[in-house]
């Protein structure tokens, strides 16, 4: 075994002596590196990650990550992850950073991560890539649903700009469940995970706003922030590889600072009305795509709750403590369209649906107990002209005595929202009496156009039963 | 303890041997340099592309349309450019010939390109032609640097004319170009070809120099200073036809076709063919 092992030492201690001879030499003005330039993170072994550098996500299973000495890429060892069942009690996925125990690595010699994987079945994992440490994972970057075989391939994530990542510890990350296998586990194999240094990856094409010119109105006060940072390389199988990348990798920049100046790290804050629209370019590169910040003027709040808290269950509300909300959005689908573009203005938060047809907050964990409510309301609001065909229905939906959605007993109110009811720019207040018989296990409201009503934007605040 | 040791010893030199042969293999990281690329150095034809405009019209045609007129729609390969001469589609700027395929609506196809070729204004029989090109990419583009026989005042038809391809690429194969060679009974799918591949490095982010010497019963294609293959009338199956007919240059942009497949919903435009000059020696 022994001497096994000296065989490979001294072959491998040769070949990158000679290899090596064929580079250039270093020019005597050279600066010495500052931090670890090694771009190695697992062959058969870590290399240099210290001893404390794996950190499991919160409801990641925390043992699914090990090592395997048997299966490997042209070796024997790689990194085995077992993706436990999504009904395992002790984590329904797995996910991980690998954080270097110590300094940080100079990679900026390198412009990829590349590894080999594969898996025990055919699957689409969910995310691989670097960058994130728990800290400020300020150079983060993400290939998502990358498609991963049976047999070993290899996955090359591209750095946007190598020249950011000076001292780096976030040298490797994934996440991946079981949505795509029907809550069914399996293993997945990691080798040979390193930063290179490739010719062959090319025309790099990063976007804001996933490459397209959007429009926004908003006001004073408002904080938007730039989403969409997706950048695109051509690699040497001619294939694309777009990644997700970390605003930090930017430098955007606002046509009228005035109105709607930008940090580096994309976040909007509106100053003024009038236009604003943020560009940005990525290691001198243009980014395709922009957001056009139109800025309306001040921003009218809803009149503020004055009810006492004693005598509310607030869903969704500043003033009050909201109960446990599982989502304001459920994004279901097949079916509804209704996106969130939620933002806040002075502290206050105000949900915003866009590209509305249907869309419900559900409050099932543990369901509310409005039994001893009379009264629900709404604060809504209608951006810009409301439509004339505006017909809008608000269904609130008790779950019944089992506690289950569509289990046989539930029960449901409908809240008509009627067009001479609203009125343009403007908050109104939506007061109903709660008319349900069993209201102690109510699961979700639903928000809803009806009667082809084609209302496509508005915004929501202090939703709350009360009596 | 003594057997042991003599056991690692020789298994030592073994290995030892075998590293040798290793590094021998290593150290060869540049070609052979004794290998001949090129023997004809003699110029006698040289564009460099100085003037700024059109393609210099003593030396250059351009073939106009998606191949109808010509009774070959798609140009014989089902490619969907139409070939203009407009100067979106081909200009000579910044010391480069630029050829750029364009995706918009034109003269019913989908696509604009242009197609640029020495029929009649430079023909000649052997020599060493080569052009340094930066290459454009993307799924279904199809940029060609080639040779076309004389057809006697149409009296000859492809393929008896001959064919000789120093450069074909596929926008979707960054790394790999194709020299080929189609003569009759070796044409189309038949064609003599070898692929080389640059493996660590791609022909869309530099330029790079595609060349052949061709001269009595054979033709070497190199690129950069690599010689990758040599033609022959051993290799070829039928008749050779390359050592008496006069052939013109054709430089293009095609768009999808057989070779290159139809272009992806990810191919990017405009895509752009940049020649930096072509050379003839003799």
């Amino acid at each position: 075994m022994k001497i096994k092992f000296y065989k490979i030492v001294v072959l491998l201690a040769v070949f990158f002596m000679i290899s090596v001879s064929c580079e250039r030499d270093l020019s005597d003005d050279a600066i010495p590196a500052t931090f670890d330039k090694t771009g190695e993170v697992y062959t058969d072994a870590f290399i240099n990650m210290g001893s404390d550098f794996y950190f499991p996500f919160a409801g990641s299973k925390p043992d699914a990550f090990s090592e395997d000495f048997e299966v490997g890429y042209q070796s024997n060892s790689s990194i085995r992850i077992d993706v436990p069942n999504a009904i395992d009690p002790t984590g329904n996925y797995a996910g991980a950073i690998l954080r270097v125990d110590g300094a940080g690595r100079d990679l900026s010699g390198f412009n990829a991560l590349t590894f080999w994987v594969k898996a025990s079945q055919g699957i689409s994992v969910d995310a691989f890539g670097f960058g994130q440490d728990f800290f400020e994972d300020k150079y983060q970057v993400t290939a998502n649903n990358v498609n991963v075989g049976t047999n070993w391939s290899k996955v090359t994530i591209p750095i946007p700009d190598p020249s950011k990542l000076v001292q780096e510890r976030g040298t490797f990350w994934y996440a991946m469940g079981t949505l795509g296998t029907g809550g069914s586990g399996y293993i997945v194999w990691l080798d040979d995970i390193k930063f290179e240094k490739l010719e062959t990856i090319a025309q790099p094409r990063p976007a804001i706003s996933n490459g397209v010119d959007l429009t926004t109105n908003s006001f004073i006060g408002v904080n938007l922030l730039v989403t969409g940072l997706i950048e695109t390389f051509n690699l040497a199988s001619g294939l694309d590889q777009t990644v997700t990348v970390a605003p930090s990798y930017y430098d955007f920049t606002a046509s009228d600072s005035n109105v709607a100046p930008v940090d580096p790290l994309g976040n909007i804050t509106i100053q003024t009305s009038g236009t604003s629209i943020i560009t940005a370019t990525l290691a001198g590169i243009e980014a395709a795509g922009s957001l056009s910040v139109n800025s309306l003027g001040n921003f009218q709040l809803p009149p503020a709750p004055t009810r006492n808290p004693n005598n509310v269950i607030s869903i969704f509300s500043d003033v009050y403590t909201n109960v446990p909300v599982d989502y304001y959005n459920g994004f279901w689908t097949p079916g509804s369209t209704t996106g969130s573009a939620d933002f806040s203005v002075n502290g206050d938060n105000i949900l915003n649906y866009t590209d509305f047809n249907y869309v419900g907050t559900q409050t099932a964990n543990p369901l509310t107990d409005a039994s001893s409510m009379t009264m629900v309301h709404f604060d809504i609001y209608i951006p810009g002209p409301v439509p004339s065909n505006f017909d809008f229905l608000i269904s609130i939906e008790d779950w019944g005595a089992n506690g289950v959605d569509n289990g046989g007993d539930d029960s449901r109110q409908q809240i008509f929202v009627r067009r001479n009811q609203v009125i343009a720019d403007t908050w109104v207040s939506i007061d109903a009496p709660l008319t349900l018989a069993n209201r102690n296990n109510i699961g979700l409201i639903i928000y809803e156009n009806i009667n082809f009503s084609s209302l496509r934007n508005f915004y929501l605040d202090n939703v709350y039963y009360y009596n | 303890m003594n057997t042991l040791n003599k056991k690692i010893h020789s298994k030592l030199i073994m290995n030892l041997g075998l590293l040798f042969a290793v590094a021998t293999l290593v150290l060869s990281c540049s070609p052979n340099e004794n290998q001949e690329v090129t023997t004809l150095n003699n110029l006698v034809l040289e564009d460099d592309f100085l003037i700024d405009g059109a393609p210099d019209p003593v030396l250059w045609g351009f073939d106009i349309g998606d191949g109808a007129a010509q009774g070959i729609p798609g140009w014989g390969n089902n490619e969907s450019q139409y070939y203009t001469d407009r100067s979106e589609n081909v200009v000579v700027e910044d010391g480069m010939l630029k050829i750029t395929a364009l995706k918009e609506s034109y003269q019913g196809s989908d696509y604009t390109s242009a197609r640029i070729l020495t029929k009649g204004k430079y023909q000649r029989k052997f020599g060493r032609f080569e052009a340094r090109i930066k290459l454009p990419w993307g799924q279904g583009i199809w940029p060609a640097f080639w040779l076309l026989g004389d057809d006697s005042n149409a009296t000859q038809v492809w393929p008896q004319i001959g064919e000789i391809d120093i450069m074909e690429y596929r926008g979707q194969e960054p790394t790999i170009v194709h020299g080929s060679l189609h003569g009759p009974g070796y044409s189309g799918g038949q064609a003599i070809t070898k692929q080389y591949d640059l493996v660590s490095e791609r022909f869309d982010t530099d330029f790079h120099v595609f060349g052949i010497e061709w001269g009595p019963d054979y033709i070497n294609y190199y690129v950069d200073d690599v010689l990758y293959n040599q033609i022959t009338p051993q290799d070829v199956t039928r008749e050779w036809v390359f050592n008496d007919n006069e052939f013109y240059i054709i430089m293009n942009l095609a768009v999808g076709g057989t070779f290159a497949g139809s272009p992806g919903l990810n191919t990017v435009y405009p895509q752009t063919m940049q020649v930096d000059y072509v050379r003839v020696y003799e």
